[in-house]
């Protein structure tokens, strides 16, 4: 008799595959507002995009949420513009000590 | 050679072409789509409607995305599936041979039978060409009537205030989405709707809509004994969705509200998946098959689904269903079981404005649950818990959102709450506080 292959669970994000070249990476030090960085909830997200859209420096915000990958200083202003305006609460603003 | 297959571009389809591509980088993957668009942020629509967001920041995709993942997109619309010859007839009568299948036709929207739907001026809101649609005929529009309980009825109403036309919102009901939110947030709701300049007509019944030359000139409707016409040159439905499963029932396929997939997602028919919108899925918690429409959930499945193409014998784990969603402004977070009446097949749940189920719901949260604590803070601020004796089992969290998370996780993880069930259950505590120094001790522990 066959015996049923016990099922596993998989717990990897959908979108992390293709990460290297999806993401615009810049080794510019900006001058930061505060020292800290973007954490995101990808399980929130909802892929509309009013995040990226509202980035004065245009970091592809988005890209980074849905995968939950955090967004450090070194390419962003900390001014929190995507975190005020993301309607589903996806992204918070951690503050180093 | 495998040959896959998927129908529908949707967050299941695309979600399981990248999972077929990780684990099978030579085979063909194609994905037929009737939706001129492709891909893109179904939720997202919403703030199309507001103005916070342009149409082309929709797409969270490049061609590159597209072209490394090598699928092959093929605009059509599918109309029927031969199981035992593992093919499909399209619309323009072509024969696509498969060897894996995957079903990610979302739902649709349900139309209401009043006369003069067909009229010029009557809108729902299911893809980016009914959001075009709608933004186009809004430019003509100064009143608008809009129809519906639920999320997408809100987004519709505040969408075209947001524009500048004057909306009267019609509830059969006495408020808004009842099956879900409590008095208390439904009154929080329509206040803030109120505020925008939407008038709300309660125990208001669509009876008609008016035209002229073709065109939408009014409705009239009945509010309890009484008569009532509004002009308007808009009229938009949001009255639940239904999943596209025509294609299944005439293959064949065992369908019930939804699509009946087991935890790797097949179908009742050999090398045939389901995921998303479509597919009514195992609940291990309920051990019965349920409907969600949610974003995330479409994705999760989607994904496992192309790895069980690819010959993977993964399980998708229902978890408590989770939505965030913002409602006259204000960010919910809905987690678990919230609702008040146990839901069983054609049922009414006693919310007259939502037939079955709507976009952004789950049949779960309408499964009841035991204790209920709930306190307003600050006006607009709610928070909403659904007690057993050792567990949160579900939440609502309305404005602030500093407990979301916790709470998120306090209910997946199935903490442990009985230490502080008895101040929970007191209502001279703050159900916010307590809930902060439970939080900070728990994860101090965890940590
Ligand atoms: C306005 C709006 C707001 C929403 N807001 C939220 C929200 O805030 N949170 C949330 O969690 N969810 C929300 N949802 C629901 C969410 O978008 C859906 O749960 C999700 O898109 C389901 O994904 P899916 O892949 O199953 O179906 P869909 O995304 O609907 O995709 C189905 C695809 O199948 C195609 N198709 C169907 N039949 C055929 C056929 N016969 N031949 C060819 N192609 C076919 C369609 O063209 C489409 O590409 C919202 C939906 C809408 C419309």
């Amino acid at each position: 008799m066959e015996m049923e292959k016990k099922m596993m669970i998989r717990k990897d994000n959908p979108y992390s595959n293709k990460l290297g070249t999806m993401l615009r990476e810049t080794s510019l030090k900006l001058d930061t507002l505060a020292s800290g960085y973007i954490l995101p909830d990808e399980k929130r997200c909802v892929q509309c995009g009013i995040c990226s859209f509202n980035c004065p420096i245009n970091v592809d915000v988005r890209s980074h949420a849905m995968r939950g990958m955090a967004i450090h200083e070194s390419k962003c202003l900390t001014c929190g513009e995507c975190v005020r305006r993301c309607p589903r609460g996806v992204l918070r603003f951690v503050i180093h000590d | 050679m495998t040959n896959y297959v998927i129908i529908g571009s949707g967050a299941a389809g695309i979600a399981a072409a990248g999972s077929i591509r990780r684990e099978d980088s030579r085979n063909k993957i194609q994905v037929i789509t009737d939706d001129p668009f492709g891909y893109y942020s179904r939720p997202g629509l919403a703030y199309l409607l507001t103005g916070e967001v342009p149409q082309e920041q929709l797409f969270p995709f490049n061609q590159e995305y597209y072209r490394e993942l090598n699928i092959q997109l093929v605009k059509g619309c599918v109309r029927f599936i031969l199981p035992d010859q593992h093919q499909l007839v399209t619309s323009n009568g072509s024969y696509i041979q498969y060897d894996r299948l995957l079903l990610s036709t979302g739902a649709s929207a349900n139309m209401s039978r009043v006369p003069g739907v067909e009229l010029e001026g009557v809108v729902k809101l299911d893809n980016l060409e009914d959001a075009v649609h709608i933004l186009k005929n809004a430019r003509k529009a100064r009143t608008a009537v809009v129809i519906g309980g639920g999320i997408t009825a809100l987004e519709l109403a505040e969408g075209l205030a947001a524009i500048g036309i004057q909306v009267h919102y019609f509830l059969r009901g006495e408020r808004y989405w009842s099956s879900v939110l409590d008095e208390i947030e439904s009154k929080i709701v329509e206040n803030r709707l109120i505020q925008d300049g939407i008038k709300i007509h309660y125990h208001t019944e669509l009876d008609e809509i008016l035209g002229k030359k073709g065109k939408v000139t009014g409705v009239r409707a009945s509010q309890q004994q009484k008569q009532v016409q509004v002009d308007c040159q808009m009229v938009a439905f949001a009255i639940g969705i239904k999943p596209r499963m025509d294609l299944a029932i005439k293959a064949g396929i065992n369908t019930q509200r939804g699509v009946i997939v087991d935890e790797g997602l097949h179908t009742s028919q050999a090398d045939i998946f389901a995921a998303g919108d479509v597919a009514q899925v195992y609940d291990r918690m309920s051990g019965e098959h349920v409907l969600d429409s949610l974003w995330r959930p479409a994705i999760e499945q989607g994904w496992i689904a192309g790895l069980n193409m690819t010959g993977g014998n993964y399980a998708y784990e229902k978890k408590y269903p989770f939505n965030v969603t913002r409602l006259g402004g204000l960010i919910t977070t809905i987690i678990g079981r919230v609702g008040k009446e146990v839901l069983e097949e054609n049922k009414p749940d006693g919310d007259a404005d939502v037939a079955g189920i709507m976009r952004g719901d789950s049949e779960v949260w309408r499964k009841q649950s035991l204790g209920i604590v709930a306190q307003t803070f600050q006006e607009s601020n709610r928070l909403r818990l659904y007690i057993t004796p050792t567990y949160i089992t579900g939440a609502i969290i309305m404005g602030d959102q500093t407990l979301s998370r916790p709470l998120q996780i306090l209910i997946r993880e199935q903490v442990d709450i009985s230490p502080i069930r008895k101040l929970l259950l007191s209502p001279q505590y703050s159900l916010m506080e307590t809930l902060l120094k439970f939080w900070e001790d728990y994860t101090k522990k965890n940590a």
